[in-house]
């Protein structure tokens, strides 16, 4: 920061207050963006600067799937260690998102309330964001196919976060999944220092759906890499044929990890010779489901990364709850509902694989058969495309639906594909009207039955504000 | 009896995008719901296939990085017997890249001339920009093809190559709402004998029931002539989603 007062950044951060101030005052919601809009007019660089301030530099964490879940685990992981983090966490991710998200943080004059900023970034915002906000971590999770009419291909977006990684200062850290062949690929060339994380308890191999895998082909030769453990999609232990490129040992390692249905799971994680903080940790953590306990290991290992002693890494994650609509139990008037959030085929996929695994292995009710409503809206943020249902693996729901309710603007869509998915047209109703269809799926509910809500991003927001507006949940900003 | 069909899905693992699986799951499930024995035939890099052997082809689209992997494959392995197959009546849907891989050639924005197999009388220039959105088309009395006048299709198209039709193939249909072919002259798709390539994914014949009894109807009569017949379904939810996109796209 220099040391004379800038006044072109005290205006844009007046402003963009301001503009907060007035969105929620007119009743307009939490005013998570249009502040960074507001600002960004005035001075362009305002995100730079205030990112510039804080003492512990940045972390930017990127991915399709999980990047929500992991940034706030990292959140509380450093909070729990005593740091004031400045995060993005009602999950506006572009970069007017950040911006946004660096004002609140600040007073008038510039000055940043914080130790470290923590910013989840969108896939096509990462590039600018890297370039503006300078991070010392960058977090890279996973690429699949997800709103291909906004983002464009896998390949596209791979090879823009290689450019903009490439930038970085040397002592900069990248820590990439070494699972994913087209994340994992970025760390070949990098000037900075690079980790690698990764599952090793290839038990878990086999179940996962594969055939909507983007990256299975060699990224140096193109030849189709063969995979000792195949954990879904493209991710897995894999190595290619021709050339010889493979996976790389992690060094963050989940080496043995429990799934326990929808309650949740334990994992044995390590940290290996080359990471600051070589140890090992066992960790139960409340969330279900392979994908979580992907995200924890992300999240723990960018913890020991930023210097977070082991032992408040497993006391924050083992008392961790998931952003909100991502993973949520509710109590809707005695009646549980169980939201999850599906917004492409490997989320849903896995989404789908966790609730029939729970039903299979009975942690829920030995003869319990699924009731669902699911919520497919096709506004901008969700992807104007609804092409993903036909890649989800929702085949792997025939046999376990007693009732589906489909809502949202694309509730035909998902009646259609639930019918060719082998689920009885007769246990599918449609009401596009999301409270009505609340209303029609609690209804119908068996006692003691869960229902189980599975929408899309914009259809969450809608469903929760329903929910809050009945009083079941809190408004998502006051989250 | 029992009716066979037996049905080709080229490059599953590379040209799978945009749900085009989705045309393969109908497919499947309209013949399993009545009775009809269908044989899946994965296609991948370095096959050989019995041409004659398959009623039933279906063709999607990929990343550019999987078309540009199996593009050599394609004109060189396949392209012969294939086009030879295509002149004899063969039943194929192809999608987006993989109709574009059927026409003459594809001309790069940056003047590559990438050759197709040229089954279908038509060719493609890349675009700058994207033709994205939902798109409903009409097949009208042009298209020559045994379905009821006013027959509507809707899917989502997602494309840059503009594709230009030729004097030796019919438009599948006019557009009523999206861009089609090329965004310029209205056209949708292209028909060539029994093989027809359009940009709808969606997937396409989930929604479109009748365009996937139409293909599956024309496999059956190659094989068995004429008196194969197929007996109806109940289409209730497919004809509902069919029709909410064409509410919102077209005034009907």
């Amino acid at each position: 920061m220099p040391n004379f007062p800038d006044f072109r950044l005290i205006a844009a951060i007046g402003a963009g207050k301001a503009a907060g101030l007035a969105s929620r005052a007119l009743g307009r919601g939490g005013g998570t963006t249009l502040p960074g809009v507001v600002a960004r007019r005035i001075a362009p660089d305002t995100l730079r600067r205030l990112s510039a301030g804080l003492p512990d530099g940045v972390a930017v964490i990127g991915g399709t799937n999980g990047k929500t879940t992991t940034t706030r685990m990292i959140a509380a992981i450093l909070q729990g260690d005593g740091r004031r983090v400045l995060h993005n966490r009602a999950g506006a991710n572009l970069v007017s998102g950040l911006t946004a998200t660096a004002l609140a943080g600040s007073s008038l004059n510039g000055q940043v309330h914080a130790d470290i900023g923590l910013f989840e970034t969108d896939e096509a915002a990462l590039p600018q964001a890297l370039f503006e906000t300078r991070p010392r971590l960058v977090v890279l999770h996973n690429l699949f196919r997800d709103q291909l009419d906004r983002y464009g291909e896998v390949d596209t977006i791979a090879s823009a976060w290689r450019a903009a990684l490439e930038q970085l200062p040397a002592n900069a850290m990248v820590l990439l999944n070494a699972d994913d062949p087209a994340v994992a690929a970025l760390g070949e060339t990098l000037p900075t220092r690079v980790f690698y994380y990764g599952l090793e308890d290839t038990r878990h191999a086999g179940e996962g759906a594969t055939h909507f895998a983007d990256s299975q082909f060699c990224r140096r030769c193109g030849t189709p890499y063969v995979y000792s453990a195949r954990f879904y999609a493209h991710v897995g232990h894999y190595a290619c044929p021709n050339c010889g490129q493979r996976r790389l040992a992690p060094d963050f390692r989940l080496e043995r990890l429990e799934l326990d249905g929808t309650s949740g799971s334990r994992l044995l994680l390590s940290a290996g010779p080359r990471t600051p903080l070589p140890t090992a940790l066992e960790i139960s953590l409340p969330l279900p489901g392979l994908y979580n306990a992907l995200n924890a290991l992300a999240a723990a290992a960018a913890g020991l990364l930023l210097g977070v002693a082991p032992a408040h890494i497993r006391t924050t994650l083992e008392q961790f709850s998931a952003a909100f609509g991502r993973i949520e139990r509710i109590d809707a008037e005695g009646r549980p509902l169980f939201m999850a959030l599906i917004k492409n085929p490997v989320g849903a996929s896995e989404t789908v694989r966790m609730l029939v695994g729970a039903q299979e292995s009975g942690s829920t009710s030995p003869s319990s058969i699924l009731h669902m409503l699911v919520a497919i809206n096709d506004k901008y943020a969700d992807g104007t495309d609804v092409s993903w249902l036909w890649d989800a693996d929702f085949e792997r729901l025939a046999g376990h639906v007693a009732s589906a309710m489909v809502s949202g603007t694309r509730a035909g869509d998902m009646a259609v594909r639930l019918k060719y998915a082998g689920i009885d047209p007769a246990q599918i109703r449609s009401e596009p009207d999301l409270p009505r269809a609340l209303d029609a799926a609690l209804a119908q509910l068996p006692p003691g039955a869960t229902l189980y809500a599975l929408p899309t991003y914009t259809a969450m927001l809608e469903l929760r504000a329903e929910l809050a507006r009945r009083g079941w949940v809190k408004p998502f900003w006051e989250d | 009896m029992t009716y066979r069909v037996r049905l080709a899905h080229l490059y599953p693992d590379q040209m799978n995008i945009y749900g085009d699986r989705g045309n393969i799951l109908s497919l499947t499930q309209r013949c399993a719901w009545r009775g009809i024995a269908l044989e899946l035939l994965p296609v991948g890099a370095g096959a050989d296939v019995d041409w004659a052997s398959v009623d039933l082809a279906f063709f999607g689209g990929g990343q550019d990085s999987g078309q540009a992997l199996i593009a050599d494959d394609f004109v060189q392995r396949q392209g012969p017997l294939l086009r030879t197959a295509i002149d004899a009546g063969l039943v194929l849907l192809a999608i987006c890249g993989g109709y574009q891989l059927l026409g003459h050639y594809f001309l790069t924005h940056t003047g590559e001339r990438l050759p197709g197999i040229g089954a279908l009388d038509v060719h493609t220039v890349g675009g700058g920009t994207r033709l994205i959105g939902n798109i409903a088309i009409e097949i009208d009395a042009s298209a020559q093809l045994a379905l009821p006048t006013g027959t509507r299709l809707v899917g989502f198209e997602n494309h840059s190559g503009r594709t230009y039709l030729g004097a030796g193939v019919r438009p599948l249909g006019r557009v009523l709402a999206g861009h089609g072919n090329n965004g310029e002259d209205g056209t949708e798709g292209a028909v060539y004998r029994n093989t027809f390539g359009c940009y709808m994914h969606g997937s396409l014949l989930p929604k479109n029931p009748q365009f996937a009894d139409y293909l599956i109807g024309l496999a059956l009569a190659r094989r068995y002539g004429v008196a194969a017949t197929l007996a109806p379904l109940d289409d209730q939810l497919e004809m509902a989603a069919q029709r909410g996109m064409l509410e919102r796209l077209v005034r009907v």
